[in-house]
């Protein structure tokens, strides 16, 4: 019974939760809660898990917590709930765009849709920058330890690469780490 | 059956390699989708991600399903989404039963110290490609704006002041579109007309 009620609560989960990976966490909480399942110390190293491996944050989470309910079946069982909704809504959307891709109106729509949405992107990647690249959490700033020079040389510089050979980003990510990872053991990160 | 499979595993490449979330996923997304097998253009993958947004759930399914089902139909749809969702499968699965301080370990901190800088520029660069395509006269520079100073602005206002309102994405999309059918209705009959 256990497997029905995983899947069920993961799927409430994946139905509610719009916006993106992060939104699922307040559903986490209040499933760990409900069950006991996983402990809210759990949740804490969900996260920084989450955030240092690859792959969607809500999936990775979803696994995690379900893995922690009930074995690798568990986190097989909370993905595949938290993951239904997302398929079953946008098979839906796609059957009523196809149905309607040459209207005009659906094509006006889209105009205002597009730089919408390459804007909230934008800010998403900015709240991400000012995250990584400065060191800023409380006003009024300190300008002397504010910036995180490593970052911004290594920003730099990746920029300059991504430009100049156009590689698949991997590539960059791969060396990105081993460049980490040198700089944290020689002491110069900061 | 071989279109199947080469979805599930182009989107367990993407799924394996993109750090940090959906947005994330976008310069994985481009190279993968737009540049190499050209399943979608640059055009359709800011709708999809439009729409991922404010539908439920995340935002890199969203966008899997979407192109999965353009290309193959349902079954393209369900097996993009297994691909994108299966290394996270596997690693996690994998961290939670052996190694519960992975985050803690000091070589993958360094490690993401790196990697979250790359994943900055990552998106810089994405979001410029986007911006090519979709921010291509003066309404649609007004919208971009709009969206960005507002929302960049309430989310660095939250990190200093935790108790301000935010606005959810739907918010938005929803005004974006009814602004894209105000600016662009009445071109777009004229142009039909010629």
């Amino acid at each position: 019974m256990i497997w029905i009620r995983l899947f069920y609560e993961f799927f409430k989960a994946g139905l509610f939760a719009i916006g993106g990976g992060l939104a699922t966490l307040p559903f986490l909480q209040e499933i760990s809660q409900a069950t006991g399942w996983f402990t809210q110390q759990d949740l804490m190293d969900l996260i920084a898990i989450s955030e240092s491996t690859p792959g969607p944050i809500g999936v990775n989470a979803a696994t995690y917590a379900g893995y922690h309910a009930c074995g690798v079946f568990g986190g097989v069982t909370s993905t595949l709930g938290l993951v239904a909704p997302s398929v079953i809504v946008i098979l839906l959307v796609s059957k009523v765009l196809d149905r309607f891709k040459e209207s005009s109106l659906v094509q006006h729509i889209f105009y205002g849709l597009r730089p919408a949405s390459t804007g909230l992107i934008a800010a998403a990647g900015f709240s991400v920058v000012l995250a990584t690249l400065l060191h800023v959490t409380e006003l009024p700033v300190n300008p002397a330890g504010a910036f995180n020079w490593f970052g911004i040389v290594l920003a730099a510089a990746l920029y300059w690469a991504i430009k100049k050979w156009n590689k698949h980003p991997v590539i960059y990510i791969a060396a990105s780490a081993v460049i980490g990872i040198g700089a944290g053991y020689l002491h110069i990160l900061g | 059956m071989k279109v199947l499979w080469d979805m599930f595993l182009t989107f367990a490449r993407i799924g394996g390699l993109t750090f940090g979330g959906g947005y994330a996923m976008l310069p994985m997304l481009q190279r993968e989708v737009v540049e190499k097998h050209h399943w979608a253009t640059e055009e359709e993958l800011a709708d999809y991600y439009a729409i991922g947004q404010c539908t439920p759930g995340v935002i890199a399914v969203n966008t899997a399903t979407f192109i999965g089902y353009r290309q193959a139909g349902i079954m393209g749809g369900i097996f993009a989404t297994l691909g994108v969702v299966f290394p996270s499968l596997v690693i996690i699965t994998v961290i939670a039963a052996f190694l519960t301080n992975f985050a803690d370990l000091e070589v993958i901190q360094y490690a993401f110290e790196g990697i979250r800088v790359c994943v900055c520029v990552l998106i810089f660069n994405a979001v410029q490609k986007l911006w090519k395509k979709s921010v291509i006269d003066r309404p649609t520079t007004a919208i971009f704006l709009l969206v960005f100073l507002v929302s960049a602005g309430l989310a660095v206002g939250q990190s200093f002041y935790p108790e301000l309102f935010s606005v959810s994405p739907i918010v938005y999309v929803v005004i974006a579109g009814t602004a894209g059918v105000v600016l662009h209705g009445g071109k777009g009959k004229k142009g039909a007309e010629k």
